[in-house]
């Protein structure tokens, strides 16, 4: 199993948050700032993806769309992150093919435990 | 965990890019109010520093963007106007964001609630419902905990749809997940799985039933599912409730034993008729009432039931009973006896091919497996019973001594057989006497290198696969190598010319005649009575090694086979004769094609996953005559110190081995720990790992010097 991770979120600290956490455990990260970048930073050796929904240029929900349309990426895990005000959004992302999703904010604990649960 | 300063920097850094954007747009939005661009903005800049204030720990700062989210996405939905007062607000809000990051100490502390009450003004001036900013981040709502080590049985019934991997989701890693919870029996129902060329592999056409046994509470089972359980057929039922007081009211006998103890039927009539009676399963499974499936998971749930209540029954009826342990050999040496009759049963079952002969034969095999198994069990004791006598020695000797010396003691629960605990009682008081003696120094010596005053002695045992390890280490001054090395050349124990690493030199004080009696108070000997010791563990077929740390102290490990009696073999053959090695040796099993061998040559090394192993061959070693197959097979074994491979002829197969000791004469053979029976009655010797890849390291390094 892969032990690459890719993060997308549009906030830097966000972003490192995820990171640094997800390094302490071992993991290998790969940042993007959003759905175009993300897109263009995806291949093969990524294992899992943790999206923002809420992000310039390309948002996490089309972001999910396009990666699944790819076959190589119709099985890879995706996770999102949401508020706790977004329920329709994560009725949305699920719909799009979201594996899951992390309350936003998070504890460092809590996405290591999601992530703990998917890669296994 | 990173440092979460250094995370709080990250934080710091993007919030003196956030807020300069924030009071832009907002001042912006003035001069064009309502420009959906603008709110975006806005509230996406709140949205961050909310988020990620709150992650970092900044609750307050948080609290507050949260608060002026939830204006700004009304403002976004058309539901409030972006008008001078919000924007006042949210200005505010802005400078006490950036008070509350870069100067805390001039932050107003009312401010918050200042901008609060103005937002909170606003939002309820259009009729609508006060902020969340209660249910605001980090609360966490945690179920009472249910009662520890209760444990309860769970029907889960777990039916995913059936484009569940279309989201990247796994079914059977949940399924697995449910298993960490606890005891489990997993019925996959596969009934609906259709033909080949029907099969649509990206669809999933099985489902489960999960009959759980744990001590976990249904949110647990629940949490398992937090993402698929809306699209799945999700059910938890909690199915032992009351079983147990239900079977306690109503003792009511079965028919038949009211009718046997009338008289009006025999034992034998009685036996006769249940025999041929079907079960209600297999009648249902008859009619098509039911699939075999659906049978099979009721049974087990039944069974997971009456499992949890026994324990309860158990407790109350529990007690033990005192054997002479004289009996209990004699049990065992039987079993021994059953095992090598099983074994050469299958041997003639196997050569028959009758099929009615090999399924007795492997039920008497299954038997004999659980006999051995329960036999030798009876035998098995904590070690722990024996560590009360080993603190004292120490609580004596050092008083004795004048040393101030705490025991610590670990893995008193480890089982091993009882003889063997015997057998070790004198070894283990010797190399903690000398530890005591010889490893521990002063308590002046010890104040002036800087130690603590009281030396620490650990006894410590632990299981590890099929050996039991016990190790004595101490916190003292270590050993000298180089005295060692001196008197072991005074002893002529070695030739001046050898070259010896540090390893090999420490565990030269197991040399027999390495101390000689007018020698104990050598002052780094520890040589008293080693070889003696070393040869009661060899006896148990364990093995001794000895690490150092000059001034650090140092560590004595036994090694001892878990029991005496049994072990599962595997059986190989090299010419004409027969070897069985250790099960919980082996690794795995690869062939030697003559490729292979070309290569290697003269070096004795094979290939595996990217990695040289070297291998010893069997038939150089024990000098069998005859050239060696063109494809020979390795197998490999964990010696202690690597992987290592045996070059055989052919592997036969695993085999149950009773060990039968060799006699007085081949004491001294090195790499044989004793032989057993085949099923043909033929002998086969048992190879003993760990000596003998030492015994052919030391020869490959004479050698090469």
């Amino acid at each position: 199993m892969s032990r690459t991770i890719m993060t997308v979120d549009d906030s830097a600290s966000a972003r490192q948050m995820v990171s640094f956490t997800l390094q302490d455990a071992g993991y290998e990260v790969i940042e993007a700032k959003d759905g175009q970048d993300a897109l263009g930073k995806l291949d093969s050796s990524v294992g899992m993806v943790i999206t923002d929904l809420n992000m310039p240029q390309m948002d996490g929900i089309e972001l999910i769309k396009n990666i699944r349309g790819k076959p190589e990426f119709k099985f890879l895990p995706i996770v999102m992150l949401t508020t706790e005000s977004q329920e329709d959004k994560k009725k949305e992302g699920k719909q799009a093919g979201a594996t899951g999703w992390i309350v936003k904010p998070f504890k460092p604990a809590q996405i290591l435990g999601v992530v703990q649960k998917l890669l296994k | 965990m990173t440092d979460m300063a250094q995370m709080q920097q990250a934080f710091y850094n993007e919030a003196k890019e956030l807020l300069p954007e924030l009071e832009e747009a907002l001042l912006e939005l003035e001069h064009y109010p309502g420009n959906p661009d603008l709110v975006h903005r806005v509230f996406r800049a709140l949205h961050t520093l909310k988020g990620s204030g709150i992650m970092f720990g900044f609750q307050e700062v948080g609290d507050l963007a949260h608060e002026l989210e939830t204006a700004f996405d009304r403002v976004r939905n058309g539901e409030l106007e972006a008008n001078k007062t919000l924007l006042d607000a949210a200005l505010r809000g802005k400078d006490h964001i950036h008070a509350l990051l870069y100067s805390p100490d001039d932050a107003d502390p009312s401010g918050a609630d200042a901008i609060r009450s103005r937002l909170q003004g606003l939002l309820a001036d259009k009729g609508a419902p006060a902020s969340q900013a209660d249910s605001s981040g980090g609360e966490e709502v945690n179920e009472a905990p249910e009662a520890e080590g209760v444990r309860h049985v769970y029907r889960v019934r777990f039916r995913p749809p059936r484009d569940i991997f279309a989201t990247g989701t796994d079914p059977l890693s949940l399924v697995r997940e449910l298993a960490e919870l606890g005891d489990t029996y997993v019925i996959a129902h596969t009934e609906d799985v259709p033909w080949l060329e029907d099969l649509d592999p990206e669809s999933l056409y099985v489902w489960w039933d999960v009959i759980l046994t744990t001590d976990q509470g249904e949110e647990a089972i629940r949490d398992v599912f937090i993402f698929v359980e809306e699209e799945s057929e999700l059910t938890i039922e909690s199915v032992d409730q009351g079983e147990v007081s239900k079977e306690e009211e109503e003792p009511s006998r079965k028919l038949g034993e009211i009718l046997l103890e009338r008289g009006d039927v025999s034992q034998e009539d009685l036996q006769r008729a249940l025999e041929s009676q079907k079960r209600l399963g297999e009648i249902l499974v008859e009619i098509g009432m039911a699939s075999p499936e659906q049978v099979q998971s009721a049974l087990a749930e039944q069974q997971a039931v009456q499992q949890t209540a026994k324990p309860k029954k158990e407790s109350e009826t529990e007690s033990s009973i005192r054997v002479p342990a004289g009996k209990l050999d004699r049990l065992v040496n039987l079993v021994g006896e059953l095992v090598i009759g099983q074994t050469r049963l299958a041997q003639v079952a196997s050569e028959k091919d009758d099929p009615t002969l090999s399924s007795i034969s492997e039920e008497l095999e299954r038997l004999s497996d659980e006999l051995r198994d329960n036999a030798l069990g009876l035998r098995m004791t904590p070690i722990g019973s024996s560590f009360g006598t080993y603190r004292r020695v120490v609580r004596d000797l050092s008083a004795q001594k004048g040393k101030d010396i705490h025991m610590v003691t670990q893995g008193a629960e480890t089982e091993l057989d009882k003889t063997v605990i015997e057998q070790l009682n004198d070894p283990l008081i010797h190399l903690l006497r000398n530890s005591i003696d010889h490893g521990i120094e002063d308590p002046q010596e010890r104040r002036s290198a800087g130690k603590p005053e009281q030396g620490t002695v650990t006894l410590a045992a632990e299981q590890s696969g099929g050996n039991v390890i016990i190790s004595i280490s101490d916190d003292g001054r270590g050993m000298d190598v180089e005295a060692i090395r001196a008197k072991a050349l005074r002893n002529g124990l070695i030739p001046e010319s050898t070259d010896l690493s540090e390893k090999q030199i420490l565990n030269l004080i197991f040399e027999p005649g390495f101390s000689t009696a007018e020698e104990i108070t050598d002052i780094s000997g520890r040589g008293v009575g080693m070889d003696v010791v070393k040869q009661n563990i060899e006896a148990l077929r364990g093995s001794i090694e000895v690490t150092s740390e000059p001034e650090q102290g140092s560590r004595i490990t036994v090694c001892l086979p878990l029991t005496l009696a049994i072990i599962d073999g595997l059986q190989v053959r090299v010419g004409e004769e027969y070897y069985i090695v250790p099960l919980s040796a082996v690794n795995e099993c690869v062939e030697l094609t003559s490729e292979e061998k070309r290569k290697a040559r003269a070096g004795r090394l094979i290939p595996l996953r990217e990695s040289l192993v070297p291998f010893i061959r069997l038939r150089e070693v024990f000098s069998i005559e005859g050239e060696a197959p063109a494809i020979e097979q390795v197998v490999m074994v964990a010696s202690r110190q690597n992987t290592v491979g045996f070059a055989v002829d052919e592997v036969i197969g695993q085999q149950q081995t009773v060990i039968k000791n060799l006699g007085r004469v081949y004491r001294q053979v090195k790499g044989i720990s004793g032989a057993t029976i085949k099923g043909d009655g033929d002998i086969a010797l048992i190879i003993d790992v760990d000596p003998l890849v030492q015994e052919v390291q030391e020869e490959e390094y004479r050698g090469a010097k």
